[in-house]
């Protein structure tokens, strides 16, 4: 079963009289439990369609389904349940909320799932601490490395127990090492059934999914299984 | 409304623009302050002026004889006008004129005397209603009343200064004092809260004062009082008064120094009207001081939106509705208006409160003071200032797309 179906979708950009037109009729099926990774080169409208899949953009044409659900012209109020509910965000650039701590950033989506202080606190530390960070509960972003910000904003991704996790380039500030780590984490989480999908242009993470999907000028120019005959190093990387 | 975590959100910004949120709470304390003190102040004068009235009716007119400055019907212009005792009934007849009391002054000497203890002090010769001009208060004993005017009775009533000068300590009731060498009874003292002046002097009947000090039958002053008349009802009878006189006394009812009046009730009209425009003044100059206050913010808001635009959009990816975002940022914008506004509330109130503690009470100004009616609209208005500050600031937050929030650095 897919959760995620696109069929033809379609967006502009409109700046002025210049129109851009970034997706021009992608198709694509994502099941249940899959690791996919988009790939492409910058302005290859990858970042945009992890944006309508994550509801954070609303296409302008073309069918889609997040989950059985028909997305079309949402409201921001059901937009944002629905992100809340289905979707876990993990960004390059972690986004974690400065002025909070480790604990406090974790239970944001609970907090806006209105479940209690006392309830909430407890299952983001449950989450902290599957991620190793449990005595770094109390410390504030700006005390953390890049690898434990990534790894709280991962936390912080799961803690709603979303269907898909999207993540927008997740290793694109850290060293290979850290990387490795962090995609050793979606692994885990995969593990557990949870759909990941992760942009990426680095290669070596791209590798480590099920399934590579390369967007070039706004549609899909290839949809490859990654199996055990891969032959990457071959591909030019733009 | 009540949410303990979005308080925690609010205090944790605050915070953090320690300077920032003072500078915005500084200027709507400070709108709030100036409105205070402006209005306190304004309540101040008008108690003090309103305090210089007490001690008269405000229903009154005045009439007083004068001095023609116009040559009418063949007369020369320079006559003196002298009233006469039944002036007081022919005007005390015009409609809307509710009592009339007719007074006169004696001049050779006005000395007083009780045994040994003397003094020099004003001599008021009236008719009974004039009590009702100076609203005095009997402290003892009676005022002048009809039938000592009928009987040309030697009776005389004494300012609480006149008391004091002559008596001391002692009740003056029932004893005899010497007006110009001539004994007159006390029947009564009083004390009047219109000041000094008005308790330095001594009522005795008009009638008496005629005969015993040969003043004829002329008199100086007529006093018409109205019942509850507006300032063009006292003009129209006014008019008919003057209208009256001129035909008596044969002068230019247009003369300005035939006639001496003071029309009482235009003049508190006028005290009236001219507060109702001070306090007018007062609320624009105030509102005027808080839109400033508003706008700054607003201002404030506005920046506390652009700086949080990327957290903005994190929030909404992970679930945070448009409204969770606008009551976030409305809170913020109450809560420092709100709350600066009552410390100006509360030190504009200590000021007021502390300057007529410590002020000595002059003339003109009493009681600065604010009534708790305009407390709670302050605190009303303050709270909707809020809500307005932080309205558009919050609009905006709640508009920005989610995809552009997190774009943004």
């Amino acid at each position: 079963m897919s959760i995620i179906s696109l069929k033809n979708i379609h967006k502009t950009y409109v700046t002025g009289s210049n129109r851009l037109h970034v997706l021009k009729g992608i198709d694509l099926e994502i099941e249940e439990g899959e690791m996919v990774s988009i790939m492409g080169s910058s302005g290859s409208g990858k970042s945009t369609l992890l944006n309508v899949i994550g509801l954070l953009d609303n296409h302008d044409e073309g069918r889609y389904l997040l989950d059985d659900h028909e997305i079309v012209r949402l409201n921001e109020t059901k937009a944002a349940q629905y992100r809340n509910k289905l979707i876990g965000f993990v960004f390059q650039s972690f986004n974690l909320i400065s002025f909070k701590n480790a604990l406090e950033n974790v239970a944001m989506p609970l907090y806006y799932q209105k479940v209690s202080r006392k309830k909430r606190n407890l299952i983001a530390m449950e989450y902290l601490e599957r991620m190793g960070l449990r005595e770094w509960a109390d410390h504030h972003p700006n005390e953390l490395s890049g690898g434990q910000k990534q790894r709280i904003a991962i936390a912080r991704a799961l803690v709603a127990k979303p269907k898909v996790i999207l993540a927008d380039e997740p290793t694109g500030a850290l060293d290979s090492q850290t990387s490795h780590e962090v995609m050793d984490i979606f692994k885990e989480i995969n593990d557990l059934g949870i759909t990941i999908l992760i942009v990426t242009h680095e290669n070596d993470i791209a590798h480590r999914t099920n399934r590579i999907i390369r967007l070039k000028d706004g549609v899909i120019e290839s949809n490859i299984k990654n199996g055990k005959h891969q032959a990457y190093t071959e591909t030019p990387i733009a | 409304m009540f949410d303990l975590d979005k308080w925690q959100e609010i205090f944790s910004t605050i915070r953090s623009n320690k300077l920032r949120t003072f500078l915005t709470g500084f200027s709507v304390a400070w709108g709030i302050f100036m409105l205070i003190i402006l209005l306190g102040s304004g309540y101040g004068l008008e108690n003090g002026v309103k305090r210089e009235f007490e001690g008269d009716a405000v229903n009154y007119i005045s009439i007083n004889s004068g001095v023609t400055s116009m040559p009418h019907q063949g007369m020369k212009a320079g006559r003196f006008i002298r009233f006469e005792n039944d002036d007081k009934v022919m005007l005390g007849n015009i409609d809307q004129v509710d009592k009339s009391s007719s007074r006169t002054y004696v001049f050779n000497g006005q000395n007083l005397s009780y045994k040994t203890e003397y003094g020099s002090f004003d001599i008021f010769a009236i008719t009974p209603e004039y009590y009702y001009v100076e609203s005095l208060e009997l402290t003892n004993g009676r005022y002048i009343n009809d039938y000592d005017v009928e009987n040309y009775r030697k009776s005389v009533v004494l300012g609480k200064v006149v008391k004091e000068a002559l008596f001391k300590q002692m009740e003056p009731v029932g004893e005899y004092i010497k007006i110009n060498g001539v004994p007159f009874k006390v029947v009564g003292w009083f004390d009047d809260p219109g000041g000094d002046r008005d308790v330095s002097r001594v009522y005795i009947p008009v009638s008496t004062a005629q005969r015993v000090f040969n003043m004829g039958n002329y008199i100086r002053n007529v006093c018409l009082m109205l019942d509850d008349a507006n300032t063009e009802e006292s003009e129209v009878v006014l008019d008919e008064a003057r209208d009256q006189l001129a035909r008596k006394y044969k002068f230019n009812p247009d003369d300005p120094r035939a006639l001496f009046v003071y029309n009482s009730i235009e003049d508190f009209q006028q005290f009236m009207d001219l507060f109702a425009g001070i306090r007018l003044f007062i609320w624009i100059i105030g509102i005027g001081t808080i839109i400033a206050g508003i706008v700054g913010v607003s201002n404030i808001m506005m920046i506390v939106v652009k700086e949080r635009t990327k957290e903005i959009g994190v929030r909404k990816s992970m679930g945070a509705t448009p409204w969770s975002i606008i009551s976030l940022i409305l809170q913020e914008s109450v809560l420092i208006t709100a709350f600066a506004g009552y410390i100006g509330l509360v030190l504009g109130v200590g000021l007021l409160e502390l300057v007529s503690g410590v002020l000595p009470d002059t003339d003109y100004f009493a009681n600065p003071e604010i009534d708790f009616r305009i407390a709670i609209g302050a605190t009303l208005i303050l709270v909707l200032a809020g809500t307005i500050a932080g309205f558009v600031p919050a609009r905006k937050a709640a508009a920005i797309k989610p995809v552009e929030a997190l774009r943004d650095e």
